[in-house]
């Protein structure tokens, strides 16, 4: 097993998950996007993930409602809230459902680049 | 709204007045009223007995004298009466017992003496009665009772006169009475220091010597003091055609008094008796007296009550008012906090989703300087310099945006034990070199009985050292910054002050302070958000958070918490 950290981001707003993915890819990283929930749960059932990223307010199916499909579907993915919103509620509940942090947009990329290698120390861990 | 609390203090107070005094005065006047009316007959009827006594000892006196005359007219001679040593010796027994009488005379029917005993001999031996009229009275009535004259003795006296018929001749036998003995029956009425009694004839002359004012055959008058010791006579109203006996309270040039007159039987007089009804009405007028005290004793009272009622009143309206206009006030700005925290929650979402592109963006931009060879590029430091300022001031939206979310959060607060004195030690620790830099020196006054209170305790410090920040940028440098504490046992809160020495503000900055990006401080260096986040923090842990603050002289924050 190499050392790549597969990552999934889910974000509505094309501009920031596209380049996102640009930034992470470069920093040797394998990152992935998709545009929604539905279209992440479908890359999911395909491909395996060391962690994601997920944006708390999609239009088509929250990040929520998302969590709780990874975490039944495929549990051993730690998963990230990514939230623009003043949602503290959202980023508990999101803790409680299984996440494993939350940060708040906009976020400079190293602490992003750091909580992702935090959750993925915590994933080889736990398996 | 400010209300006319002078105009409401009169209303009070007259209403309480007026609705107490009337019914008070009304009470007063009427027992008065009736109580006068009640005594004023009472004094009326004992006078009405009074006078009528006199007058019975006056009429008893004369019939006494009239039947002793008659007596004796009629049990002697003519001869004899003429007589003058039979007269006298007569005089002599009718004396002894008596001093009612002055002189004896027997006169002709042609009005000569024709004997004469008393102390005039010499001048009425020889006078002739015929013209004068108490002669002509006792001719046509055979018996008269004269009025006081002067007579050929030049003397004020009466007499007592009656007709002797024998045959076809006529005499008179006629005695001078004592003037004295009639003086002293009505002086006897002269009960009161001001009381006043006299007799009066038909034609208003008096025949007694009255206590105050008049001579004998004078009108009588009511003699008062006029002004350079000048005496005025003033006149008694004309009596001398009273009829029966009466009473009444009548006026004299101003001055009250009580008349009771009364006609003598046998004569032509009047006696007439005077009360001053300031003497007979005596208790009553100190009844009176002591209901007018009283009555004013009671005004007082009322006036006073009434003061002091409608003072409390106005005092406690004011400080309704007072706390309604505070309490109207805080629901203002509650009301604004929510609301702003509202907008404030919906921008934070809306910028923060592009805000998030353009970072991303701008750090792809330098993520791409850095791997492709652009180095070489003549405008690379151009390219790099901009990138890093798009970085820095998506940065500073970043944080305007998260003090908003930070102002807009809804969680509910910690609760932990808090030393107020550390936490306030602390939090000026943070601080402390960067005020030295400047000269900035942080006095503390911690009371030392603050007891440890129960709140979030890094929400409190957020507070204070936004507080801190701000006295250091108020004061720039040299100055001095206060944080004090102390425990307000009455309330059961600790309140923790932080002054400073710096520049003030105006009445109209200090209004604006607690609204959202409000600041006085340049462009680009505050965000207008510490103070209203620092106000909504601490309404949220139950507290107060107040400022006062003078041009010039500085600004001092102060946080009242409770206990728990």
């Amino acid at each position: 097993m190499n050392n790549t950290i597969r990552v999934l981001i889910v974000d509505d707003e094309d501009d920031f998950r596209e380049t996102i993915v640009k930034r992470l890819n470069a920093r040797k990283l394998k990152a992935e996007g998709a545009s929604g929930g539905r279209k992440a749960l479908e890359i999911l059932k395909e491909k395996e993930f060391d962690v994601m990223v997920l944006d708390v307010k999609m239009p088509d199916m929250d990040g929520i409602e998302t969590l709780r499909h990874v975490k039944k579907l495929t549990p051993d993915v730690e998963v990230i809230m990514l939230t623009g919103h003043a949602s503290v509620e959202f980023g508990l509940k999101g803790m409680q459902l299984g996440a494993f942090d939350y940060i708040m947009k906009p976020a400079p990329l190293t602490e992003l680049l750091d909580t992702i290698g935090q959750a993925y120390n915590k994933k080889k861990e736990g398996a | 709204m400010e209300r006319n609390y002078t105009k409401i203090w009169w209303q009070h107070c007259l209403a309480i007045v007026g609705f107490s005094v009337i019914p008070l005065l009304i009470v007063s006047t009427s027992l008065y009223i009736v109580f006068n009316k009640i005594y004023t007959d009472q004094v009326s009827e004992t006078l009405l007995n009074r006078v009528e006594a006199r007058r019975d000892t006056i009429d008893l006196f004369l019939s006494e004298r009239i039947s002793q005359i008659y007596t004796v007219a009629h049990t002697n001679r003519i001869h004899e009466l003429a007589d003058e040593a039979y007269l006298n010796k007569l005089f002599s027994i009718m004396h002894a017992k008596s001093d009612s009488y002055v002189d004896i005379g027997f006169i002709d029917a042609e009005g000569n003496h024709l004997a004469y005993v008393g102390p005039y001999h010499e001048i009425l031996k020889s006078a002739n009665y015929k013209n004068e009229p108490w002669f002509n009275a006792v001719m046509s009535q055979g018996i008269h009772i004269s009025d006081v004259f002067m007579g050929y003795r030049h003397f004020p006296h009466f007499i007592i006169a009656v007709l002797i018929r024998e045959k076809n001749e006529r005499w008179i036998l006629r005695l001078t009475i004592n003037l004295k003995n009639i003086d002293d029956i009505v002086q006897k009425a002269w009960t009161g220091s001001l009381s006043e009694a006299f007799i009066v004839n038909r034609t208003n002359k008096l025949q007694t010597l009255p206590r105050f004012g008049g001579e004998y055959l004078a009108p009588p008058y009511y003699k008062i003091i006029r002004n350079n010791s000048q005496e005025k006579a003033i006149p008694y109203p004309d009596f001398s055609s009273a009829a029966k006996t009466r009473v009444k309270r009548i006026s004299i040039q101003g001055h009250d008094a009580f008349i009771a007159t009364s006609p003598i039987r046998n004569t032509r007089w009047i006696l007439v008796t005077k009360e001053s009804p300031n003497e007979i009405l005596f208790s009553f007028m100190r009844g009176r007296n002591w209901t007018i005290f009283f009555t004013s004793m009671g005004l007082l009272v009322i006036c006073t009550g009434a003061v002091l009622f409608t003072n409390a009143l106005i005092n406690r309206m004011k400080e309704t008012d007072r706390e309604n206009d505070a309490n109207s006030d805080m629901l203002l700005q509650a009301n604004k906090m929510i609301a702003l925290s509202k907008m404030a929650a919906g921008i934070a979402h809306e910028v923060n989703n592009p805000l998030a592109s353009i970072s991303e963006n701008a750090g792809w931009i330098k993520d791409l300087l850095a791997d492709e060879d652009i180095s070489s590029s003549p405008n690379f430091q151009e390219f790099s310099d901009s990138v890093t300022k798009i970085e820095q001031h998506v940065n500073r939206a970043r944080k305007v945006i998260h003090n908003l979310l930070g102002f807009a959060r809804r969680m509910e607060p910690e609760k932990e034990k808090i030393n107020v004195n550390n936490l306030l030690d602390e939090t000026t620790g943070f601080l402390e070199n960067e005020s030295r830099h400047v000269n900035i020196r942080i006095e503390k006054q911690y009371a030392d009985d603050v007891p440890v209170i129960t709140s979030d305790l890094s929400q409190i410090q957020q507070v204070v050292l936004n507080l801190l920040n701000n006295a250091i940028d108020a004061i720039g440098s040299d100055g001095v910054i206060t944080v004090g504490s102390r425990y307000l046992e009455k309330s059961d809160e600790v309140e923790m002050w932080i002054a400073d020495s710096g520049k003030g503000m105006s009445e109209a900055e200090l209004n604006k302070i607690f609204d959202p990006f409000f600041t006085t401080k340049e462009m680009g260096k505050g965000t207008g958000l510490g103070l209203s986040i620092s106000y909504s923090i601490i309404e949220k842990l139950g507290g107060k958070f107040k400022v006062q603050s003078k041009l010039g002289e500085g600004t001092k924050f102060t946080i009242i918490l409770p206990k728990h």
